[in-house]
């Protein structure tokens, strides 16, 4: 217990790595999510193709492999990625893959009608997924969100075996120096649990706000 | 530097042998995330309150922590309590524990969506307990279970490389040890790469077939 309060503070800073991955990774993903997206849905055959490619190539290997790649096999390409920039890269074009699917699905579930109203009343394409589908689209995005962003939470850790000092790294350290096993696993075990669940709860309450008013397009997902 | 197609050839045996590590890896993992889930779902369907709330709060532990996290626990924490697994067992574990909180949830899906006509019409013909399980709900609920089961194994095949970081000589692991020993890291990392779409993709192309199959039985 006396190496808990010795540790705290180093424990404290891998914390904060692994929030600064989480939602870089995050940010990084949503915009991903929204383009690729929109992107495979888009009647521009390219465009369409370039996300279909990019969606199951990034949902078809392992985050671990991608981050590897990145790390370790892009440097003979020229590009020289530093250990944090390469952990958001792939964490958030690959959670972003999964997230692309979440929005072509919740896009594509906002009734018929909607979208035949738009064109009834002259809407441009553009106009109608700004004002008409996105809006009723994106409360049905949510939960499934708030789940990928715990994935892309847990997935963090493999970011780790780059060389970035987040929790899991830090706890490895802590057992190689020590010779502890229990307490440093067992501490960012509880670490990690609190901030998915701090994450389960920010979306449940943006969900609560975002479909105030909607209650038919609530919980369908 | 340039890709050597002598050097790919050249690991390349080494890689399918990971491969099939990785492959067994997947398949155990599976089976047991599979068998252990159906308890948990039934604990938390129809277990009483003292059972319920302890088995659902480690569900929710084990489904928001990394699962490499839980692989370090198996692999360096249990020894000091004098149990010792070998690195492949206790990523299997790993795996198996991890998933079969997800398989948990498939499974609870699988029985709520048996309606509820039928436990009273097994209730009515005086089945037991397991007979109303094993001859009524079971045969029901498992067909619509198939899609989301197999989306878990491919996402769990894709999770195998951190077996790696516990030392179980599998797929990654295999390009890893090839390329600190050359040097190299083009080819194994790019061949472990496409090693894993030449098995994920045609399998996650089986699992909408098997999708279509369920949605047809289950219409019939």
């Amino acid at each position: 217990m006396q190496t808990l309060t010795e540790y705290g503070g180093f424990l404290w800073s891998g914390t904060l790595m692994t929030i600064v991955l989480t939602l870089g990774g995050c940010a990084l993903a949503l915009v991903m999510a929204f383009v690729a997206g929109l992107g495979r849905l888009s009647p521009v055959r390219p465009l369409k193709w370039l996300s279909v490619a990019y969606i199951e190539f990034f949902r078809g290997t392992s985050c671990l492999v991608q981050m590897f790649w990145m790390f370790y096999a892009l440097p003979y390409f020229g590009v020289s990625l530093e250990p944090l920039t390469a952990g958001i890269l792939t964490l958030g074009l690959n959670i972003g893959a999964y997230g692309a699917e979440v929005v072509r699905s919740a896009v594509l579930a906002v009734p018929r009608s909607q979208r035949e109203a738009g064109i009834a009343l002259n809407y441009s394409p553009l106009q109608r997924l700004r004002h008409i589908e996105l809006p009723q689209a994106i409360p049905m995005m949510l939960p499934p969100f708030g789940n990928l962003a715990v994935d892309l939470m847990k997935l963090s850790a493999v970011a780790s075996l780059i060389m970035i000092s987040d929790l899991t790294f830090r706890a490895q350290l802590i057992r190689n120096s020590t010779g502890e096993t229990l307490w440093p696993f067992l501490a960012i075990l509880v670490i990690y649990f609190i901030i998915a669940s701090a994450i389960l709860a920010v979306v449940s309450l943006a969900e609560r706000r975002l479909s105030a008013g909607r209650e038919g397009v609530r919980g369908v997902s | 530097m340039t890709w050597s197609w002598d050097f790919t050839w050249q690991i390349l045996p080494n890689l399918l042998a990971g491969l099939v590590v990785t492959v067994q890896a997947t398949i155990l993992g599976s089976l047991l995330a599979f068998t252990l889930g159906l308890p948990i779902a039934i604990a938390r369907f129809a277990g009483g309150g003292w059972i319920r709330w302890p088995v659902a709060g480690l569900t929710e532990f084990v489904r928001r922590t990394p699962l490499l996290v839980q692989l370090y626990v198996l692999f360096y924490v249990l020894p000091d309590f004098g149990i010792a697994l070998s690195p492949l067992t206790a990523g299997v574990i790993g795996l198996g524990v991890h998933y079969s909180a997800y398989a948990a949830e498939v499974y609870r899906a699988g029985l709520e969506s048996v309606p509820k006509g039928q436990w009273e019409a097994a209730k009515a013909l005086n089945y037991p307990l397991s007979s109303t399980f094993s001859k009524v709900i079971l045969p029901q609920a498992i067909p619509p279970m198939i899609p989301a089961m197999s989306n878990y194994v491919i996402s769990m095949f894709k999770e195998t490389p951190l077996l790696s970081a516990i030392t179980v000589i599998e797929l990654m692991n295999a390009a890893r040890i090839a390329a600190n020993e050359s040097y190299r890291y083009i080819e194994p990392m790019t061949m472990v790469g496409l090693l894993f779409l030449l098995v994920s993709f045609p399998a996650s192309l089986a699992s909408v077939g098997l999708e279509r199959w369920a949605n047809r039985r289950a219409r019939d």
